[in-house]
């Protein structure tokens, strides 16, 4: 199936992209970021603390569909 | 007048504090927060903040909403800046309006607690040394650090 991936603040500059498409046979959210990781290697140093899929906070055991939006959060520091 | 939201432009807090005044309420606590000029030992020259903006705006206006109905205040706001920040600005301001002070207290402390731990908000700290690291977590990007999933 075919998700969006996006990178947020110390992810994206790892990852050095802020989007992408990817075509993927992970079933969770917890395999495709392991599966990101493997396309970013400086992704591989963090374990994303949240996810959140078409724009709601989500467990990271959810199963993907077709054409969901994944947001890869790093730890969060508001405040 | 209850609600969240994020700016790019300085905030004005008398203009915040405006906003809020109810003449039902006999006290209103008001916390700012502010850019400081250290962190963990070094020295601090200015932040930069990084939101998601839709996702921070309805986490944060559901914030308002369960400080309002777990202590039931009468009024409750909070702004976030993002973009870039100097020392001394007001990064995140909260008010909360009661006819009491003791709910007003609670529920200020409940909303600045739960936007630092809730909200897809990320804060990079530029040192004087010409460094800039994200808080929370380059410090925890260390080999064999895993945060919990």
């Amino acid at each position: 199936m075919n998700v969006q991936v996006s990178y947020f603040a110390a992810f994206r500059e790892a990852a050095g992209v802020a989007t992408e498409r990817i075509d993927t046979a992970s079933v969770t959210a917890a395999a495709l970021f392991d599966e990101c990781a493997g396309r970013h290697p400086a992704l591989q140093r963090y374990s994303a603390s949240l996810v959140a899929i078409n724009d709601e906070m989500s467990p990271w055991d959810t199963a993907l569909a077709e054409g969901d939006e994944v947001l890869f959060f790093p730890p969060v520091a508001g405040g | 007048m209850n609600d969240f939201r994020v700016v790019a432009d300085a905030i004005d807090c008398a203009a915040f504090r405006d906003s809020i005044v109810d003449r039902g309420c006999g006290g209103y606590v008001q916390f700012e927060g502010w850019v400081r000029d250290h962190n963990e030992g070094r020295e601090v020259l200015r932040l930069e903040y990084e939101v998601y903006e839709p996702l921070a705006v309805k986490e944060g206006r559901r914030i308002i909403g369960e400080a309002i109905e777990r202590f039931g205040v009468r009024g409750a706001r909070a702004l976030h800046r993002c973009g870039l920040l100097e020392l001394t600005d007001v990064a995140v301001v909260v008010g909360v309006a009661s006819p009491h002070r003791g709910e007003a207290f609670a529920a200020c402390r409940y909303i600045i607690d739960e936007i630092k731990h809730r909200l897809p908000i990320w804060k990079k700290e530029h040192y004087a040394d010409g460094e800039a690291h994200w808080v929370r977590c380059d410090r925890c990007a260390a080999p064999g650090h895993m945060h919990s999933r």
